[in-house]
């Protein structure tokens, strides 16, 4: 580490404990950085596609995960180094916002990185490469607004949505029945959707998994799946047309906050207190049974008298339903969270057609169906798989097809996938570049080859030749002024995405380049990185 | 490059080295668990690191693998199958794990021939579609006939135990798990069969109990057995019952009162023993304990009380005599009580037990299990939970097919034929499963000390006919036909075998890359 002194030779110390920081300063902080950016996108890259393979990962607690996502990927990684981490982060914010296509922002983030380091080691200034990234960037996105076609859908017409979710699906592990989850996921979208306001909360979708049975057995439930059964093992296992009382406050007698105590000094009281306690039990089922409620739902747990006492007056109950769920219930049955039993009224009470009750495998597991609510705006898409690793696996790629058909929604505009759209950009901003005179245009033109990088990583992974097929791709284009061509991935010998339904959403796409770009961006201009070095 | 990518201890493979650590760690499970396959197939002691080293000894494949500490996450995988095949079906978990691995083993060599696991991957999931319904074709379903069922089912239940422990009594144990399981007239409902365990005497000596067995002791001075009995089922405490309202205490100043208090409490545990009294029963049983002084008072009323029966015990009861479990006595004309014949203490081996018979619900029955040792017993338990799990099933689903490596040929034969009209690298693949298809009778056979080639080749050559039985006859040796043997199978486990296995090995195949986090230091303890 180079050292300042002064006229008697000693050092003078800048940073605190500056001997044992290590620091990379200008040419050798970029290209470290780059590298380790590169290094991220590398793992992620095999992953793209419909041919991509899984990773493995292993936590720290010995737990496997098995995943295709790229967000999921680099989140159980626990990437140390500090740009990996900026890349992480690209992933999630892409995650976030969009929902799929984390894998492609992170290649994308790379490849537009590795042309930039050969573009330092020509000695461009970093600043002039990020702002040639930006103009070609914007060259880009306005690209692909041309080529985006909006598509018609209704509630009636679900097929092209169901087409995009598809192509979302196809490169995860459950792509063996991607038309059914696809389908699942479309109308759970349609059901909770606002037509009229372009919007959808995907909160009233619940995803629940089970172990066990098979993909096939996925299921969409219009209603609510809870994880719970009945508080007593004698209640009735199915209740029709159910009135559902939900309670966050325990069947206990009362715990004011404030610290008190009652003092018991003669035997009048002991036995007043005592029969003060059976009366608490007995008023608060009483008060359920008066407003009508033929099911309780509670966020607490029972006393065992007043579960009982439930029971005993054919009041079914379930207790310890978590706060997420309890909210879901009320939006679908239309009831009323009540928080204290006072203010229990007829009116504050849910609806459902059915309630009931069913058992799964050899072991006791069991799980409440609610069903047929008053409002069907809530929904639960029940995951069956094999194993552990598959329910979550499928968890996600479940989670990636509804923010597709979301975005859908929104915004339906459209372009082809399979790396047409990577291919057509690449091309138009080529064309610009030569119109962009100065240092930019070297940068505008790397970011052209940068855009190459992911259908080359398709080519890669589905095994074919990745410069062969790309040329021949971009030159097909170029010849065909057709900008629907891509990588044939799945082999059926057209490269034209129209033809094969391979869709993605514009504003997946647009997101992609604009995020890579402005994380390019950012890792370009650090030019000094200070670490402390190994502590012991 | 300087910077590091991880955490320190964090190992990243990738590639050839990803795929060959999860080949060898899937490998390495597989060939632990082969050898328990099969009718001859072998145990395995496991011993526990906790303290007390306690032994177990066992041929159940969930039962192996979920003792096993595994750091390979390719063999978590496989453990994870194993555990929900016993979840869902209840048998078949070694099968599922050989399956799998066999797959694995398969698609090892077509991946060294450079075909690309995406490919193989495509040719299994042709292969298991046709393996399916070749098999769902070949079903033989007999609900028609209640007697031909019986033997089905008597014949699925031997088959299961055939390589378990209670193979010497399978004839006595098939007929027990099958009794009970009729008893419960297609409910499937396995909580109605309870499995009490009692070390002594011979496995000959198990037996079937209809009705209830309850592991507890009547009260003192209490009657020994009651006919017609009405039971009440309650949770209640039994002590001094407390008063719940939070922040109460008691605050005396004196002696006195101190006895007043006392004599309160007293008094509210004999309203109480009253109320419980005025339900007209003759017999109670709580689930928490009862003291000694309301058990006077239950003894003074004639009455057996029984205290501090488990939760498992409690609702069992109450669901095989029909009664409600109770925690308040305020009201009894409305309270459903249970009703059974007879109540009695009854003795197995040293141990006094109490049995309710004549329970209303005709569902419930009790098989005692008897056995030389705990370790014995314990093995002989899980041996018929598996038992008792695939005739519940198959009560569900009634279809059957013959067992023996008779399933595995049949389909390997069939998919061997569709890999044949498949073009391309897929078709290799869709060969390779049939291999691995057939590895599985070959496994069995050479666990059974037999020519594994010999005997797979004849079976081959028998297949090629129409409508053929055959299968290893392991007892002799030879090729024997299935029908005859009577060794048959549940179509819902082979399915649920083939099936789970198959989506594993894609599982694995797909992974190219396997990154280990560091694992989480553990803060020294003091």
């Amino acid at each position: 580490m180079a050292l300042a002194f002064d006229e008697y030779g000693r050092p003078f110390i800048i940073l605190r404990e500056q001997e044992q920081k290590t620091r990379a300063k200008g040419l050798e902080a970029q290209k470290a950085n780059i590298m380790a950016a590169k290094s991220v996108a590398r793992i992620l890259r095999t992953s793209l596609g419909p041919k991509g393979m899984d990773k493995m990962l292993q936590s720290g607690d010995g737990d496997v995960t098995i995943s295709n996502d790229g967000a999921t990927i680099l989140e159980q990684m626990e990437v140390e180094n500090q740009i990996g981490k900026l890349m992480v982060e690209l992933s999630r914010s892409q995650d976030y916002e969009i929902g799929d296509g984390t894998t492609g922002v992170v290649v994308t983030a790379g490849a537009l990185l590795e042309q930039a380091e050969i573009l330092l080691e020509r000695g461009i200034h970093p600043i002039r490469v990020a702002e040639g990234y930006e103009q070609a960037a914007r060259i880009a996105v306005d690209h692909l607004s041309k080529i985006s076609h909006s598509f018609e859908f209704s509630s009636t017409n679900i097929q092209p949505l169901v087409q995009t979710c598809m192509t979302t699906l196809s490169s995860k592990i459950v792509n063996r029945c991607k038309a059914l989850l696809a389908e699942i996921a479309v109308k759970a979208v349609l059901a909770v959707a606002d037509l009229e306001r372009k919007d959808v909360n995907l909160d009233l979708i619940k995803v629940e998994g089970k172990v066990g049975g098979k993909l096939e057995d996925t299921e969409l439930v219009y209603g609510i799946v809870v994880d719970k059964d009945m508080s007593h093992p004698q209640m009735p296992k199915r209740i029709e047309d159910a009135k559902i009382a939900i309670l966050t406050c325990p069947f206990e007698p009362p715990k004011p906050k404030t610290k008190h105590k009652i003092d018991i000094d003669s035997t009048e009281k002991f036995e007043a207190l005592r029969e003060a306690e059976k009366k608490y039990f007995d008023e608060m089922v009483q008060k359920c049974k008066d407003v009508g409620a033929t099911l309780v739902i509670c966020q607490w747990g029972f006393d065992d008298e007043a579960n009982h006492l439930l029971m005993h007056r054919g009041l079914p109950a379930v207790r310890w339903v978590g706060g997420v769920e309890l909210e879901l219930i009320a939006i679908a049955t239309g009831g009323r969270i009540v928080p204290r039993f006072q203010e229990l009224t007829p009116e504050k009470l849910g609806r459902a057609g059915i309630v009931r009750e069913k058992s799964f495998g050899t072991t006791k597991d069991r799980m409440l169906y609610i069903e047929q609510c008053a409002n069907s705006r809530a929904v639960t898409i029940f995951i069956r798989g094999a194993s552990k690793m598959m329910v979550e696996e499928t968890k996600r790629s479940i989670h990636d097809a509804l923010c597709v058909a979301r975005n859908l929604i929104r915004d339906n505009s459209i372009v082809y996938g399979g790396g047409s759209a990577e291919i057509a950009c690449s091309i138009a901003v080529e064309a610009a570049a030569d119109r962009i005179p100065g240092v930019e245009q070297y940068a505008v033109r790397a970011f052209a080859d940068a855009l190459d990088g992911v259908p080359m990583a398709l080519a890669e992974n589905s095994g074919l030749q990745p410069i062969d097929t790309l040329t021949a791709v971009k030159a097909q284009q170029i010849k065909e002024k057709n900008p629907h061509l891509g990588i044939d991935c799945n082999d059926v010998k057209t490269n034209d995405m129209k033809e094969q339904n391979v869709f993605e959403t514009l504003i997946g796409k647009k997101q992609q380049i604009l995020l890579a770009t402005q994380v390019v961006k950012m890792i370009l201009k650090i030019d000094d990185v200070i670490t402390p070095s190994q502590y012991s | 490059m300087a910077d590091k990518l991880f955490k320190d201890d964090a190992v990243e493979e990738k590639g050839e080295r990803a795929r060959m650590a999860s080949f060898i760690g899937a490998l390495a499970i597989v060939d632990l668990l082969k050898t328990t396959l099969g009718p001859k197939g072998m145990d395995k002691i496991l011993q526990s690191t906790s303290r007390g080293h306690s032994v177990s000894v066992t041929n159940d494949g969930a039962t192996i693998l979920k003792s096993l500490h595994i750091d390979n996450p390719a063999a978590k995988v496989l453990v994870d199958i194993s555990k929900v095949q016993d979840d869902e079906v209840g048998d078949g978990t070694t099968s599922v794990v050989v399956l799998c691995g066999e797959l694995l083993r398969e698609a090892e060599k077509l991946v060294n021939l450079k075909i690309h696991p995406m490919t193989i991957i495509d040719g299994y999931r042709m292969a298991v579609e046709c393996a399916r319904s070749v098999l769902e074709k070949r079903t033989r379903d007999n609900r028609a006939d209640p007697e031909k069922f019986r033997q089905d089912l008597i014949n699925i239940a031997m088959t299961t135990l055939s390589s378990k422990i209670l193979s010497q009594e399978k004839e006595h144990f098939a007929n027990l798990a099958v009794n009970a399981v009729m008893r419960l007239k297609g409910s499937g409902n396995l909580e109605a069969i309870q499995i009490i365990k009692k070390a002594g005497g011979s496995l000959q000596d198990s037996f079937l109990d209809e009705g209830f067995i309850l592991d507890k002791k009547i009260g003192v001075g209490q009657p020994k057995s009651i006919q017609n009995a009405k039971i009440l089922v309650a949770n209640t405490a039994m002590d001094t019952d407390k008063v719940k309202i939070y922040g109460a205490r008691v605050r005396v100043d004196a002696m006195s009162k101190i006895a007043e208090i006392e004599a309160a409490e007293k008094d509210k545990m004999k309203q109480k023993v009253q109320k419980i009294l005025a339900h007209g029963i003759n017999c109670f049983v709580n689930r928490q304990l009862i003291y000694n002084f309301p058990e006077e008072l239950f003894a003074d009323a004639g009455i057996m009380a029984i205290e501090h029966a488990d939760f498992e015990g409690i609702e069992r009861l109450a669901l095989v005599t029909g009664g409600e479990i109770t925690s308040t006595f305020d009201n009894p004309e409305s309270v459903k009580l249970g009703h059974c014949d007879l109540i009695e203490e009854i003795m197995i081996g040293e141990d006094r037990l109490i049995r309710f018979s004549g329970v209303e619900m005709g569902e419930a029955c009790t098989i005692v299990l008897r056995g030389a040792s705990t370790h014995v017993l314990d093995e002989a338990e899980r041996s018929l939970h598996d038992a008792l799990c695939v005739l519940c099933q198959t009560v569900q689903d009634s279809r059957v097919v013959w067992g023996g490596g008779w399933p595995e040929l049949l389909m390997a034969k069939h998919v061997d034929e569709l890999a044949r009209k498949t073009p391309g690298k897929k078709s290799l693949a869709v060969e390779s499963f049939a291999a691995a298809l057939r590895a599985i009778p070959a496994i069995i056979a050479d666990n059974a000390g037999l020519d594994s080639a010999d005997l797979v080749s004849r079976l081959r050559a028998e297949h090629s006919k129409e409508d053929c039985m055959s299968g290893i006859d392991v007892l002799t040796g030879g090729v024997g036909d299935m029908e005859q043997l009577g060794i048959y199978e549940a179509f819902k486990v082979k399915q649920a075998v083939i099936l789970s296995a198959t989506e594993a090995a894609e599982m694995i195949l797909r992974v190219d890359e396997i990154i280990k986090c560091a694992p989480r230091k553990r803060e020294e303890r003091m």
